[in-house]
């Protein structure tokens, strides 16, 4: 920052101002926006317009209900995703370490990604009962199935020449499942944290939906049966917001693990 | 060392890849004595088994029959007393230059403050003393193989293997990692046992140039450098060094002339 000023200071009016993606994605968001807001005026559609949403948004604030809503949300998905990254991770190494591990687990895993996780919802409900556990449980398989995945390709995508540099230097196994496996295997694990709590989060919003007494999707589903257009909104913008923050997040985490990366 | 008098011995080598149909002669009945402190070329052409051989003598690919000594003992499994060198450098991209040469004498179990010393030690040597902190994405070609050279130098190994190190290199930076490699070798005299496909390097580094034929692969030829070191530019633009150039020419290159013509 303080190097861009020092330019700028010594080289004035050099070039126009340029406008920079900040810019341009503040205007095309403020566009957005326009349009809605014309289009409602307008009488072309049914929506509420902006100032009625942001209203809603405001009262669900102060009164609390959205933090309630929020809250219970990412309650569900945080627990289901630790849960299940958390055991992908050992079982995505133990696949990609041992063929057997592999052979034996790789077609569950295969046949229980084709099910969509809400596919589950209706069996978990009947054996789990109707509080938390079949939620949470949902979210659980859905990010568990995305990391295992990812994790086990990475193990096995790891570079022979990485593992061979460490054998001739002395390292046995496990040495080089610490030192070579794991770092090099980081970036495909991450990527799949980030399918992993992408689909954990969509899989909670459409569970809520189903069968939930809380949370953003539950609230939509009521004001659904009320025909309160507004409160649908907000629980919409709601999910795309804090979506947005846990993948910012997660990209983070990325970067900060995996800036020796060589990127294009 | 036992009485054998060879730092690294083939006997009858013999290495077949696959099973039943698709088995492949990669190296069949290989010869070959390599001194202590001799440095030896090996050229051929692509697939005649370079590799091959020296992964057997890594401890990274096992025989299919014969034996390889080193240092009088049968090769079992790789070990810090043979350093490799890989073509494509091989770096951990995850630790920085410091880490990656520290990274044996970790294995080792030197504490850290130790072997940061010892590392940066070699560092100096290949001339990256600036660049201990630096990850190998920020380095150039010719400066991750420097860096792969001080990790393997790091453990202090008493055998180099390197294959095609420098094959990936711009002509310059080929010939200055040729000079830095024999001036180190000067003082430490390891052996050393170096894969080219450059014909002037084979012959300019070497005590002796090992020839290999391929389909399958077997000893074709061996050549005598019957140059002093240490080399210089001299003896590389002298006739004697043309001469033997051209034997190890004609001997990858041409060898079917009578036959063809
Ligand atoms: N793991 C393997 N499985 C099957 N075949 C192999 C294997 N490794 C090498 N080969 C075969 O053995 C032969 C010799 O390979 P090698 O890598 O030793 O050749 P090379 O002389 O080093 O060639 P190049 O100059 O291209 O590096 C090749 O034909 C190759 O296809
Ligand atoms: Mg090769």
């Amino acid at each position: 920052m303080s190097v861009m000023n020092d330019i700028d200071m010594a080289a004035p009016r050099r070039e126009a101002w340029r406008p920079g993606k900040v810019f341009w994605g503040v205007l095309s968001f403020a566009t957005g926006i326009g349009l809605w807001w014309l289009a409602t005026v307008l009488g072309f559609s049914e929506l509420p317009d902006p100032f009625t949403v942001l209203g809603r948004i405001v009262e669900l604030a102060l009164s609390g209900q959205l933090w309630v809503d929020m809250g219970a949300s990412l309650r569900r998905v945080l627990i289901g995703f630790i849960l299940g990254s958390a055991l992908a991770v050992p079982v995505g190494f133990l696949m990609g370490w041992y063929k057997v591990a592999r052979a034996i687990i790789d077609p569950w895993i295969q046949f229980f990604r084709v099910i969509p996780p809400l596919a589950i919802i209706p069996l978990a409900i009947v054996t789990l009962g109707i509080d938390e556990k079949p939620k949470i449980f949902v979210i659980f398989l859905a990010a568990f199935l995305s990391s295992v995945v990812s994790t086990y390709q990475g193990v096995v995508s790891v570079d022979r020449t990485y593992i061979n540099a460490a054998r001739v230097l002395g390292a046995k196994d496990r040495t080089i499942f610490l030192r070579v496996v794991i770092p090099a295997s980081t970036p495909f694990i991450l990527v799949g944290f980030r399918i992993g709590l992408g689909s954990a989060w969509a899989t909670v919003v459409a569970a809520e939906l189903i069968a939930a007494q809380s949370g953003l999707g539950f609230r939509m589903q009521q004001a659904q049966l009320y025909y309160d257009l507004p409160t649908i909104f907000v629980s919409l913008i709601a999910i795309g917001i804090l979506g947005l923050i846990m993948d910012r997040i997660v990209v983070r985490a990325e970067e900060r693990l995996t800036h020796w990366q060589e990127r294009i | 060392m036992t009485g054998d008098p060879h730092k690294i011995s083939f006997r009858n080598v013999s290495k077949v890849f696959g099973e039943g149909a698709n088995a492949f002669t990669a190296l069949k009945n290989l010869n070959l004595d390599i001194a202590d402190g001799e440095i030896v070329t090996v050229v051929g052409p692509s697939g005649c088994g370079k590799s091959t051989a020296m992964n057997i003598v890594a401890g990274l690919t096992e025989v299919s029959a014969g034996e390889c000594l080193v240092d009088g003992h049968p090769v079992s499994g790789p070990g810090p007393d043979r350093g490799v060198i890989f073509q494509q450098y091989a770096l951990f991209p995850w630790l920085t230059v410091r880490e990656n040469v520290a990274f044996g004498l970790m294995l080792q179990g030197m504490d850290k403050q130790e072997r940061n010393a010892r590392a940066d030690h070699y560092l100096e040597l290949v001339g990256l003393g600036d660049f201990g902190d630096a990850y190998p994405k920020t380095l150039s070609g010719g400066m991750k193989q420097r860096c792969a050279i001080a990790r393997a130098y790091a453990v202090n190994p008493s055998v180099l293997l390197m294959d095609e190190p420098f094959g990936a290199l711009d002509a310059l930076t080929r010939v200055r990692l040729q000079d830095q490699l024999l001036d180190t070798w000067s003082k430490d005299r390891r052996t050393v046992m170096f894969i080219t496909h450059d014909v002037d390097e084979a012959v300019y580094i070497a005590h002796r140039v090992i020839v290999l034929a391929a389909r399958p692969g077997r000893l074709q030829q061996i050549i005598d450098v019957d140059l002093p070191f240490p080399r210089t530019e001299d003896i590389r633009l002298s006739p004697e060094f043309t001469a033997i150039r051209n034997q190890v020419w004609r001997a990858v290159y041409h060898r079917d002339e009578t036959a063809a013509a």
